[in-house]
């Protein structure tokens, strides 16, 4: 391993680091726009230069590797003065449009320049004029005139989704970025260029204008939307609640983990979370069907829903758990059906169409944690019915009673007469989960989850791996987390130990299912851990 | 007169066929010298100082040793015909007049560097060259100069004639591999250098046309013999090109040790119509301008870089009295604006600055603090950047302003 020295302090760096990560690991940030840890090295941008040994010039840090003995400086006057050039050179063809930019406020322009910059604009003449407002595909909208010609769009797109829509036309100063003849920006990754754009070229269709910048906060999350469990933030805002139509959660951008998505995240996931400040949340516990439908408290909904699981025979009751519930949720139902011997218990419920699925991180399951349904053991129990086979029952009369949570029957691959006379014939149903669905109509008794941005828990990945998601806004109108609304149930049937917050049922999990002892909040960190799967 | 070694043909008819060409002497000692090891190539090409000539001036033997050793699988051998540099039109004559002489150039070179395919990257708008230049493939190929085992040597050489499309960029050297990988022909990040990594991924090994064409005479006559021709640090002759107000303008191949005053009043013939010398620029655009009182240099690449110029592609632009230097910057300017890549961004964005700054002085709208703004800028993006261009392009903004800075303030308004 190299070991160099960058501004007199010594770094020993795997062979094949260059210099920016290696300034990087002593807290060193030389500042960049086209070098990305996640593509190829370009070189373009020219902002990354230091002094290296005895080169009379500096050299770009991006494709230079570290080597024994090599002495880097990051802060002298030529290097401060290229620095303070290569933004002038930037920005002479910026439109300076930041009032009007979306990009305004995470701008790497507007951060270097008061970095690095900071000089009195000699440009006087017009600057060249390009293609502005270009949808580039449903999700991505360019201003040529903004754009630094990076290209790390360009090479996102040639190096990671292999589908090469983008290249760079013309010359000079007149190089745009453009899709080739017959493209469009479609493919299932396109809205990750608006992410590594570091500057206001590249847009969210999606939320550009929705909110800015600087009134969102941030909470640190996992994708729900397939078993994959992308590392991904939730960009929220409550200070003017009044933009973005009231919506709170105004986009998810993939966080960093390079064990899970490295730097991406796919387009469904992205606009995956829309549910969340829908019209079709389910806000209050509710009673009753149609007319007759009332939202009542949680005093009144918990004894009464106790009640029914008591005064039923077990093998009358039938419960079919979601992989979209978190481990702490499971764990807390899988109590609960042990605690009143109900053996008719399932979590698998087939889609209507099976999922889409690619060798980048998309994966056919979409549901973020049957791996912890499979380990926490959601399945029947012995002599227990499963899914397709408590319906059966329902028609035929023998099971009177059914507690969903989540699912969409009628989306699934089961034919929608066999499912709605099965729930007809139930003497009661009760539904739980954050929307209203296809199915959800059919309860009489509703019980509103909160989703899973507000609220803590995790998810088990198709890995085995257990991730950590944060809450970021709280559950409108009487919603809960799921197991906050088990553990009260159970408390009323004397389940006894019930949790108090999220981390509580997951100590009482590792406790209690070995694929997860060990595991600690804690010990899940940022990132998250695998369990002991095998 | 010197002796000609590469025109030496140029007044014949016909000096571009495969009869011409033989009857002269080409392609006599090829099969000895296919017999030769390559190294003994190498390191006569290396003794007989040969540098490059299509603008860099690097030791040609030097180049050929980059290669790596024991390198497995292809090398290639690309001929840079691009010839893009204003004010050079050597190639095109070589390409014209005396096409067998490269193409033994490259079997030579070729055999040397352990290549069997070579490309021919020809400028695009050189058609009639491209022409001329692919039929004596074609004869060549018919009488077994290229092909399998050439003249029963063992030696294989194909050779795939390329025809570029316009950009001044894809003559330099990593560019024009991009280019003829069929990608936008964007210059390299070095390292790694073509001769490990170049063209398709195999160490390549660019050349210049005439660079090329000197090898087999080299090989024949000796190291010492084409050494001695030049100077201590360059060996040889090379072809200048002679352009602008001069009586006789067009191609003069010297020593390198020829002085620029001989090779603009004896040789060019003087200024014409009796106007008095005002600036010559000894070596494409890209080199800096020299004043009339700084003629006394000699050619090679060691005298002009002394000058505080370069020697470069060799094209002479020579200017009197009644040239306008603004002007003449403005026209430069302009061409480097518009032909700059748009790679890298000090390049990109500073060449289209420039050129507005300098056509604006020219309109007598510029600005006092401009002329030092354009300086500035230069210096601040020179060395900054991926490949040579804008070094090229910063050769003429400094030493038009600094040599003739009073010219360009008469047209500042007060």
């Amino acid at each position: 391993m190299p070991k160099l020295t960058i501004d007199g302090r010594e770094v020993e760096v795997p062979a094949g680091t260059n210099l920016i990560e290696a300034a990087r690991r002593l807290g060193i940030e030389v500042p960049y726009y086209c070098y990305h840890p996640g593509l190829s090295i370009a070189g373009q941008c020219r902002l990354c230069m230091v002094d290296v040994g005895n080169s009379p010039r500096p050299q770009i840090a991006c494709n230079t590797l570290a080597a024994d003995g090599m002495v880097v400086r990051t802060e002298t006057p030529k290097v401060l003065e290229t620095r303070q050039s290569v933004m002038e050179f930037h920005l002479i063809n910026h439109p300076l449009d930041c009032p009007v930019c979306d990009q305004a406020g995470e701008c790497w322009l507007q951060i270097y320049y008061m970095k690095h910059g900071l000089y009195e604009p000699r440009m006087v003449d017009e600057k060249v004029h390009k293609p502005k407002a270009v949808p580039l595909g449903p999700h991505v909208i360019l201003d040529a005139e903004r754009c630094i010609l990076c290209s790390r769009c360009v090479r996102f797109c040639d190096e990671i989704t292999g589908t090469g829509e983008l290249g760079i036309f013309q010359r000079g100063d007149h190089s745009e970025i453009g899709l080739f003849p017959g493209k469009e920006l479609a493919n299932p990754y396109s809205a990750n260029v608006v992410d590594i754009c570091p500057v206001g070229a590249l847009t969210d269709r999606d939320f550009r204008f929705a909110v800015r910048v600087w009134y969102l906060e941030t909470a640190k999350s996992v994708c729900p939307g397939c078993s994959r469990g992308c590392n991904i933030e939730v960009h929220y805002n409550l200070r003017r609640p009044h933009h973005n139509q009231g919506h709170r959660v105004a986009r998810l951008k993939p966080r960093e983990n390079p064990e899970v998505n490295q730097w991406w995240i796919c387009d469904a996931g992205r606009y995956g979370g829309k549910f969340v400040d829908d019209a079709s949340r389910l806000l209050f516990p509710t009673r009753g069907r149609e007319n007759a439908a009332r939202e009542v408290g949680w005093d009144e909904m918990v004894p009464l829903v106790a009640a029914r699981l008591r005064d039923y025979r077990p093998d009358e009751i039938g419960v079919l758990a979601s992989p979209r519930m978190a481990n702490e949720d499971l764990f807390v139902l899988k109590r609960l059906v042990e605690h009143l011997g109900i053996a008719n218990v399932d979590f698998r419920v087939p889609p209507g169409r099976p999922g889409d699925e690619d060798r980048i991180l998309i994966k056919a399951d979409k549901n973020p944690n049957t791996r912890g349904a499979e380990l926490i053991g959601l399945a029947p129990r012995a002599g227990g019915l499963d899914a397709r086979g408590m319906l059966r029952a329902a028609r035929e009369r023998r099971l009177k009673g059914l507690w969903v949570f989540h699912h969409d029957l009628l989306a699934s691959a089961w034919p929608g007469s066999e499912i709605r006379e099965a729930l007809r014939a139930l003497d009661w149903f009760i539904f739980q989960g954050s929307n209203a669905n296809g199915i959800s109509p059919d309860a009489d008794v509703l019980l509103p989850s909160a989703t899973w941005v507000e609220r803590e828990g995790t998810f088990t990945n198709f890995e085995g791996r257990v991730q950590r998601f944060w809450k970021a806004v709280e559950p409108p109108g009487a919603s809960l987390s799921d197991w906050e609304i088990l553990a009260r149930i159970g408390d009323a049937l004397g389940l006894g130990a019930v949790p108090g917050r999220a981390e509580d049922s997951f100590k009482s999990l590792a406790a209690g299912v070995p694929a997860f002892a060990g595991l600690s909040y804690r010990e899940l960190g940022d990132f998250g851990k695998e369990a002991a799967t095998a | 007169m010197a002796e000609r070694i590469l025109t030496r043909n140029f007044h014949l008819p016909e000096s571009h066929t495969l009869r011409v060409y033989r009857e002269t002497g080409g392609y006599e000692g090829l099969s000895d010298v296919l017999a030769m090891a390559p190294a003994t190539i190498i390191e006569t090409v290396k003794r007989s100082n040969l540098r490059g000539l299509g603008g860099a001036g690097f030791p040609t033997g030097v180049k050929w040793g980059f290669i790596p050793k024991g390198h497995q699988g292809p090398v290639y051998l690309v001929i840079n015909a691009d010839e893009g540099e204003p004010g050079t039109f050597k190639d095109r004559y070589l390409l014209e007049k005396d096409p067998h002489g490269l193409i033994e150039g490259m079997i030579v070179s070729a055999h040397a560097i352990g290549s069997r395919l070579a490309f021919v990257y020809v400028r695009g708008e050189y058609v009639q060259p491209w022409r001329i230049f692919s039929r004596a493939v074609q004869e060549a190929y018919d009488a077994g100069f290229l092909g399998k085992s050439i003249l029963g040597s063992g030696v294989d050489l194909d050779v795939v004639v390329h025809r570029g499309a316009g950009a001044y960029i894809c003559g330099e050297e990593t560019g024009l591999i991009s280019s003829l990988e069929g990608k936008k022909g964007w210059p390299k990040l070095k390292p790694p250098f073509p001769a490990v990594r170049g063209a398709f991924g195999a160490p390549t090994i660019v050349n210049n046309v005439e660079t090329i064409c000197h090898v087999p005479h080299i090989v024949q006559r000796g190291a010492s013999w084409f050494a001695a021709l030049g100077t201590a640090g360059q060996g040889g002759t090379r072809m200048y090109s002679v352009s602008g107000r001069v009586a006789r303008p067009g191609v003069y191949e010297l020593p390198v040790s020829v002085t620029l005053r001989s090779l603009i009043s004896e040789h060019a013939g003087g200024i014409a119509n009796g106007r008095r010398l005002k600036a010559v620029v000894p070596g494409g655009s890209s080199a800096p301008i020299l004043t009339a009182d700084e003629i006394d240099v000699t050619m090679d690449v060691d005298g002009l870089k002394n000058a505080g110029t370069m020697a470069g592609s060799a094209g002479v632009i020579v200017m009197d009295e009644s040239v306008s230097i603004p002007e003449a910057l403005m026209i430069v300017a302009r061409f480097y604006a518009h032909e700059s890549c748009g790679q890298c961004t000090p390049c990109r964005e500073s060449t289209g600055w420039i050129y507005k700054m300098t056509r604006r002085i020219v309109e007598g709208r510029g600005r006092k603090e401009e002329l030092d703004t354009i300086l500035d800028v230069a210096r601040r993006g020179a060395g900054t950047t991926i490949c040579a261009f804008y070094d090229g392009a910063v050769g003429p903004y400094i030493s038009y302003i600094e040599k003739f800075r009073d010219e360009f303030e008469a047209l500042i308004p007060k």
